[in-house]
């Protein structure tokens, strides 16, 4: 045996077993979850993570709903989007998904959740959040009221928010329901957190963004003594006054409990979604239809490897043979790079991982096809194998580019509406591909260097049995 | 006699055969373009609609009035209400106009009074309009920047060969041929068993483009290999000898694939059996057309005698085997 040979068998051994430990649904230790360092702490299980189709759940799409139907900028939607992952990881779902779609969308993918309307609730709260002028006569904890914000943009300090409009420029006359003066948006908090005062009350203490902290000082000393309404969503929440000219922090007192406090501050720090979102779809997908799907696939899956190889024996003898080796590398090796990635599996992903499995196939046909034409042609075995795999290659290099190309395709347009299902066709398709290439170029042709060059002699012996030529 | 190798002589018979069942699948289109709705050549799935489908499975029967009756209470005037599957499972399909989030839920929590939900078995699926209008237009632009990026990369790969850009421009032939094929079978069987087309529609679409490309290029590839080693020979005679060299890989892998559809056709999920059976004709189509239409297309256009029938000089009059 070639010592290059021996190598690339070495470095084909150490794959396999490295791909059959992850796949293999053995309890791994932690040190070998941590090794995964790319992926989010949390998920580190090494396993297949399965789609909302085949678990089961709640999909959800978000659309910025800014007033007057203006654009959010990418840093409003990116926080947005953040604030969002917040509030559903303390749900304690496993596997969210929580993505920007588009320019002005936010995917939220809770699979296996069970109560449905908590988490509509949950991503419906992270509503508006203004500050209101509510002058000596502040309204009611929990009145809901009309701010110049929700109506049409307005703000008295419309430095403040790229969207907002100045009030003075949009200020209409109807006085059949007060509407509210908004002074700011949630935006110029940069965090609250519950706290006790010098007097042991329960309080809550914030701090201004310091691009914002010129105007807030500018507005507290205008209104000292004046109420400003904590508004969320239109209903009040609180109405402190306004008790010193504050620029870069100051605390909130009333007459809080130590939960009223925590609440408090918890909806001033994730409450301040710097873009106020609609739900625009919901897919709600029982969890049976998936767990049937997935045992239903798997067993074609088998039932299809099994005809696969079974027709590459019968059809190319002893390399069809080589190829039910490599078929199984194949496998074995995308299913760990799913794992490793991680690739989120979807029922349309599992139709793209065997439309792979469908390439790494041709793939070895056609070198195979070769092989035999080169025989055929009088070459010696060792000759052969060379020829094959080198004449084979420019058509699998160009075959599969192109299915790359399309792959890409895919990936974009699934991306831009929120169909996570297309991009993840295109994503394990994508990935199988290049397995494929590896396997067809790498494995099978070190198997048929290890046989065919090296045992040239008995094969010849035996050619019409072993070959078929 | 009619020789089943003379391929590319013989090219008028392919293209009539394609032609033939290529017309039942756009007249199909074209009736379903007439007669739905929504004038679409395919029943359309939520999707691409604007509305909401609720899936509901009770736990024991419930009458369609009942179920109508909750949807009129939330102001629902018109949901259209299908049973699905056996009158012993109670399940049943409700299409509705467009639903918020929220509200669905509580006709959710609704029906669930009527008779006990099984929660499991139970789907909410809401499309806005914006969504399904961005969907299509999404689906129109990936089908055109798929065709032209293929398109680029075909010619650019024949860069070398004469005339490179009509092996593009027929090969994007043969896909157009598999698309309509695909398209117009879906059709069919749309006006025929109500079939709706889904997002899964468009990434099968995009798949039989991918696969329809995938072989014309194996076959193109040995053209351009035996163009440089038989300079010989004819141009018709080195297409033939191309595609009669690649046949076998054609066929094995074109079998193969058909085991993996079937497999996946029989014993798959049922939520993506249409999915899959679009492919599989895609797949076939594919593998036809990359033999009997793209090459003899490019051959066509060489002599300039699309149907094969010009009196050939005596030296062509040899091609095949």
């Amino acid at each position: 045996m070639r010592q290059n040979t021996f190598i690339r068998l070495l470095i084909i051994l150490a794959l396999l077993a490295i791909s059959a430990y992850i796949v293999l649904p053995t309890p791994k230790p932690d040190f070998v979850k941590n090794l995964v360092f790319w992926q989010e702490p949390r998920g580190r299980d090494l396993q297949i993570k399965q789609g909302l189709d085949l678990k089961g759940g709640l999909q959800v799409l978000l659309a910025s709903d800014l007033p007057g139907g203006a654009q959010p900028i990418p840093e409003q939607m990116e926080s947005a989007r953040r604030i969002i992952e917040d509030r559903v990881n303390g749900l304690g779902v496993a596997e969210p998904i929580i993505q920007q779609q588009g320019d002005d969308r936010i995917l939220v993918e809770l699979p296996g959740v069970t109560d449905r309307n908590l988490a509509i609730d949950l991503i419906k709260q992270t509503g508006q959040l203004e500050f209101v002028d509510a002058g000596f006569t502040p309204p009611l904890d929990g009145t809901p009221i009309s701010t110049t914000y929700s109506l049409y943009g307005g703000l008295l300090f419309p430095e403040t928010l790229p969207t907002g409009k100045p009030i003075s420029e949009t200020l209409n006359a109807q006085a059949a329901t007060k509407v509210y003066n908004t002074a700011f948006t949630g935006e110029i908090l940069q965090s609250a957190t519950p706290g006790l005062d010098t007097l042991g009350r329960n309080v809550v203490n914030f701090t201004i963004k310091p691009q914002f902290q010129e105007a807030f000082r500018r507005y507290t000393s205008e209104k000292l003594n004046q109420a400003m309404c904590i508004v969320l969503d239109q209903r009040v929440l609180s109405c402190p006054t306004i008790r010193a000219v504050l620029s870069a922090d100051g605390s909130i007192s009333g007459n809080f409990t130590r939960e009223g406090a925590n609440n408090l501050a918890l909806v001033l720090s994730y409450g301040s979604l710097p873009v106020p979102l609609t739900i625009e779809t919901t897919r709600d997908v029982g969890a049976t239809l998936g767990a049937d799907s997935i045992r239903r696939s798997l067993v074609a899956g088998a039932i299809a490897l099994i005809a696969m190889i079974a027709f590459m024996v019968v059809r190319y003898r002893l390399p069809g043979l080589l190829s039910a080796v490599t078929l199984v590398f194949f496998m074995l090796t995308s299913l760990a790079l799913f794992v490793l990635v991680p690739v989120t599996l979807t029922l349309p992903g599992i139709a793209g991982f065997l439309l792979s499995v469908a390439a790494a196939v041709d793939a070895n046909v056609l070198i195979f096809e070769r092989f035999r034409e080169e025989l055929r042609g009088g070459r010696t075995m060792r000759a052969a194998v060379e020829a094959a795999f080198q004449r084979a290659w420019t058509s699998i290099r160009d075959a599969n580019i192109s299915t790359l190309i399309t792959c890409a395709i895919l990936f974009v347009f699934g991306n831009t509406f929120g169909a996570s299902a297309v991009r993840g066709f295109a994503i394990t398709l994508a990935l199988g591909i290049f397995v494929s290439l590896f396997s067809a170029m790498f494995v099978t042709r070190t198997l048929m260097r290890l046989t065919f060059s090296e045992q040239a002699e008995t094969i010849e012996a035996r050619r019409a049995v072993l070959l078929g030529v | 006699m009619f020789d089943l190798f003379r391929i590319v002589e013989n090219r008028r018979y392919y293209f009539v055969l394609s032609l033939l069942v290529i017309l039942p699948g756009v007249l199909a289109m074209i009736y379903n373009v007439i007669t739905l709705p929504t004038h679409t050549p395919w029943r359309l799935s939520v999707d691409f609609l604007p509305g909401n489908r609720f899936e509901v499975k009770f736990t024991q029967p419930v009458s369609e009035d009942q179920i109508r009756s909750v949807f009129q209470s939330f102001g629902i005037t018109n949901p259209a209400i299908t049973r699905l599957g056996d009158p012993s499972e109670n399940i049943w399909q409700v299409r509705t106009v467009f639903i918020e989030g929220e509200r669905a839920q509580q006709i959710r929590s609704a029906l669930a009074k009527v008779a006990l939900l099984d929660e499991n078995s139970t789907q909410i699926q809401s499309v806005s309009p914006t969504v399904a209008a961005q969907v299509t237009q999404a689906a129109v632009i990936a089908v055109i920047v798929a065709t032209v990026a293929i398109l680029l990369f075909i010619w650019w790969s024949f860069r070398k060969a004469e005339h490179a850009f009509r092996y593009s421009i027929c090969a994007i032939a043969a896909l157009i041929h598999d698309i309509l094929i695909a398209a117009g079978i879906t059709a069919i069987f749309s006006a025929l068993f109500n079939w709706e087309i889904d997002a899964l529609f468009l990434t099968a679409m995009l798949t039989v483009l991918g696969f329809s490309i995938q072989d014309t290029i194996v076959v193109y590839d040995r053209i351009r290999e035996n163009l440089t080693r038989r300079r010989g020979e004819s141009f018709e005679t080195v297409v033939t000898r191309s595609l009669l060299e690649t046949l076998n890989r054609s066929l094995t892998t074109s079998l193969i694939n058909i085991l993996v559809l079937t497999a996946l056709l029989l014993f798959g999920g049922a939520s993506i059996k249409q999915f899959v059976a679009v492919l599989l004709i895609g797949m076939i189509s594919g593998t036809y057309s990359s033999i009997f239409v793209a090459v003899p297309l490019v051959v066509a256009w060489f002599e300039r005698d699309l149907w094969g029938t010009k009196q050939r000089a005596p030296k062509m009059a040899v091609a095949g085997k």
